[in-house]
């Protein structure tokens, strides 16, 4: 084989193996994950979090501003505290609500941020104070069947 | 069982200990070696282009059509097991996660190593059988650079773009079987694919993954074929090990790679 050919040919498929890669990471995955776009930091204390998970993401209208980028045990307040990195540009003003929801019955977990009519804005490190523990579907059944019980041995 | 029988056991099992570790010994130290000698090999860049050539062009028919295969079969066999939860439109993201993380690297892997790996392995073989390796030596020029690193780094280099484009033709084919046959929305089925895929850690670590597998497929051929012994058996034997060693290489490292790299993501 001559050489002129032989270096045609890698030539043409390292041209498509990078072709590859490159249709991998734009079309069948998102590059977006892997921008640095500017981001600060909010934390929230939750009583449960649920099924929250890292990387999840933060959203606000439905909107995604965000990802939890921690997620710790406060072992004075028995709280979990989760920590997100929020885009830059993105401002909550201080009564914002945090709460942890769920996209329909078995879709993901994410916290969704309602903001409130506070003129002062959250800055970054900021705490937010008011949240919404996940709703844990165990305890939901098992609070209905008690009241089922209790009011059903009144009769 | 009388004593002789124990003590004809014991050291059946105690050679062939013995020996397999001095092997893995060897091996260790002919990876050190060809890495060693890579430097001066790949300073001729000639020479690991035509093994680029001969292990990875000429996979690319086969990797190619297997890609559009296995992706037809898990468009159409993702597409009824999901339908079953009403799921179908979550077709897009099975299909890419499985090939991105699992099967493109792995089966891009087993097929590269019996369609280049077996090569590689019988033609170093050869070499050694018709004593060109020792006619090199004599000649001063030295096997592992001048034979064994090249077709290392042609193995390696290879790798990582067949199996991006093994992935790639798997998406294709679960496109053309979903979209065009099924009939699954053509915007959800990218735009599932897109929000559940990232490219940091999906697709970077099934790339990561092929590089391991090309680096152990290659070293595995390589030294086989260094290893045989030089007659027409030992080569048909020590091409049969190649096939067999790098296929469960390829599946034992699959599993530890995946343990370290989405037990934290999942």
């Amino acid at each position: 084989m001559n050489r002129a050919t032989i270096d045609l040919w890698v030539g043409i498929f390292v041209t498509i193996g990078i072709g590859a890669i490159v249709f991998l990471a734009l079309k069948v995955g998102n590059l977006t994950s892997l921008q640095t776009a500017p981001t600060y930091h909010l934390e929230a204390a939750f009583d449960n979090i649920g099924g929250l998970k890292l990387r999840a993401p933060v959203k606000a209208a439905g909107v995604v501003v965000g990802r939890v980028d921690v997620v710790r045990f406060d072992p004075k307040t028995y709280q979990a505290i989760v920590g997100m990195r929020i885009n830059d540009g993105v401002q909550f003003s201080k009564d914002t609500i945090a709460s942890i929801l769920t996209s329909g019955l078995l879709g993901e977990v994410y916290i969704g941020l309602d903001s409130g009519g506070d003129t002062v804005m959250l800055a970054d490190g900021g705490h937010i104070a008011k949240t919404q523990s996940a709703v844990v579907l165990e305890k939901l059944i098992g609070q209905f069947l008690f009241d089922k019980a209790s009011t059903g041995g009144g009769k | 069982m009388p004593a002789d029988t124990i003590a004809f056991v014991v050291r059946r099992v105690g050679r062939a200990t013995q020996s397999s570790i001095a092997r893995l010994g060897f091996a260790a130290r002919f990876f050190a070696l060809v890495l060693y000698h890579s430097p001066a090999a790949l300073k001729r860049l000639q020479l690991t282009l035509r093994e680029i050539y001969f292990s990875g062009v000429l996979s690319l028919v086969i990797i190619v059509v297997s890609g559009l295969f296995v992706g037809m079969v898990l468009g159409l066999q993702g597409y009824d097991t999901l339908n079953r939860y009403g799921a179908g439109d979550s077709l897009g993201i099975f299909v890419g996660l499985s090939l991105v993380r699992e099967l493109g690297p792995v089966v891009s892997g087993l097929l590269f190593a019996s369609r280049a790996g077996s090569a590689i392995t019988a033609e170093i073989g050869l070499m050694k059988t018709t004593e060109q390796i020792d006619a090199m030596e004599m000649m001063a020029v030295d096997p592992l650079a001048r034979v064994v690193a090249p077709r290392f780094w042609g193995g390696v280099i290879s790798m990582p773009l067949l199996a991006a484009l093994f992935s790639v033709m798997g998406v294709f084919g679960a496109y053309i079987v979903g979209v065009r046959l099924i009939g699954v929305d053509n915007g959800t089925f990218w735009g599932n694919m897109q929000s559940g895929i990232d490219f940091w850690p999906d697709v970077t670590n099934g790339i990561i993954k092929s590089v391991a597998f090309g680096i152990a497929v290659s070293l595995i051929a390589v030294f086989e074929g260094y290893d045989s012994k030089p007659t027409a058996e030992g080569v048909s034997t020590a091409t049969t090990r190649t096939v067999v060693g790098a296929s469960l290489a390829i599946l034992a490292l699959d599993f530890i790679l995946t343990v370290f790299m989405f037990r934290g993501a999942a």
